[in-house]
């Protein structure tokens, strides 16, 4: 009972699994998942922009491109969730 | 654990639902940023022009749009030819 208890409770119920502790560490796995989604898409996209034919290791301007386009991909990736979102607000509205 | 365990725990399954509901609206918003990047992004600058910033929106929009067209038209084909098994081949 107490190895349960160690591992899950927030130091309330003793051995007792907490449902606020699971939920708040499957809401931090979610969102680790998400930042390697993230990660994942834009190493792709940005590999594709940046390295041209492979050399033997990154040179400067292809570092510099990479350091841009990342930035340039989580613009990209707000103005699409901010323009999803109100696209989602307009139909709700609609309803 | 609470007396009803954890399949029937109404916080537990509205939680669930909720975070259901942020992963699907976080999955489409990864997707559509990759088409659109494809799309919208030639060369990435030191900043997003404006001329992109408009291209990513109307992207957005626009896919939401043909979603929405699709589902639209296969409903209306379905009607129009009458039984769902026939339209989906069975």
């Amino acid at each position: 009972m107490d190895s349960f208890g160690s591992d899950f409770s927030a130091g309330g119920s003793g051995g007792k699994i907490d449902t606020g502790t699971i939920m708040e560490q499957v809401k931090v796995q979610i969102a680790v998942a998400n930042a390697q989604e993230l990660l994942q898409r834009m190493t792709d996209k940005c590999f594709k922009k940046c390295i041209g034919k492979p050399g033997s290791s990154l040179d400067n301007s292809e570092q510099k491109c990479i350091a841009m386009c990342m930035d340039r991909y989580m613009d990209a990736w707000n103005t699409v969730s901010r323009t999803y979102n109100s696209r989602l607000q307009r139909e709700r509205a609609r309803m | 654990m609470n007396s009803q365990g954890a399949a029937t725990d109404p916080q537990l399954q509205q939680f669930i639902e909720i975070e259901s509901q942020k992963q699907r609206f976080q999955q489409l918003v990864h997707q559509m940023t990759e088409v659109c990047w494809e799309k919208c992004v030639d060369k990435p600058g030191p900043k997003l022009d404006s001329r992109t910033e408009i291209c990513l929106v109307n992207c957005v929009e626009r896919f939401i749009d043909t979603s929405q067209f699709i589902l639209n038209r296969l409903d209306q084909t379905q009607r129009s030819r009458g039984s769902f098994s026939e339209t989906m081949g069975e």
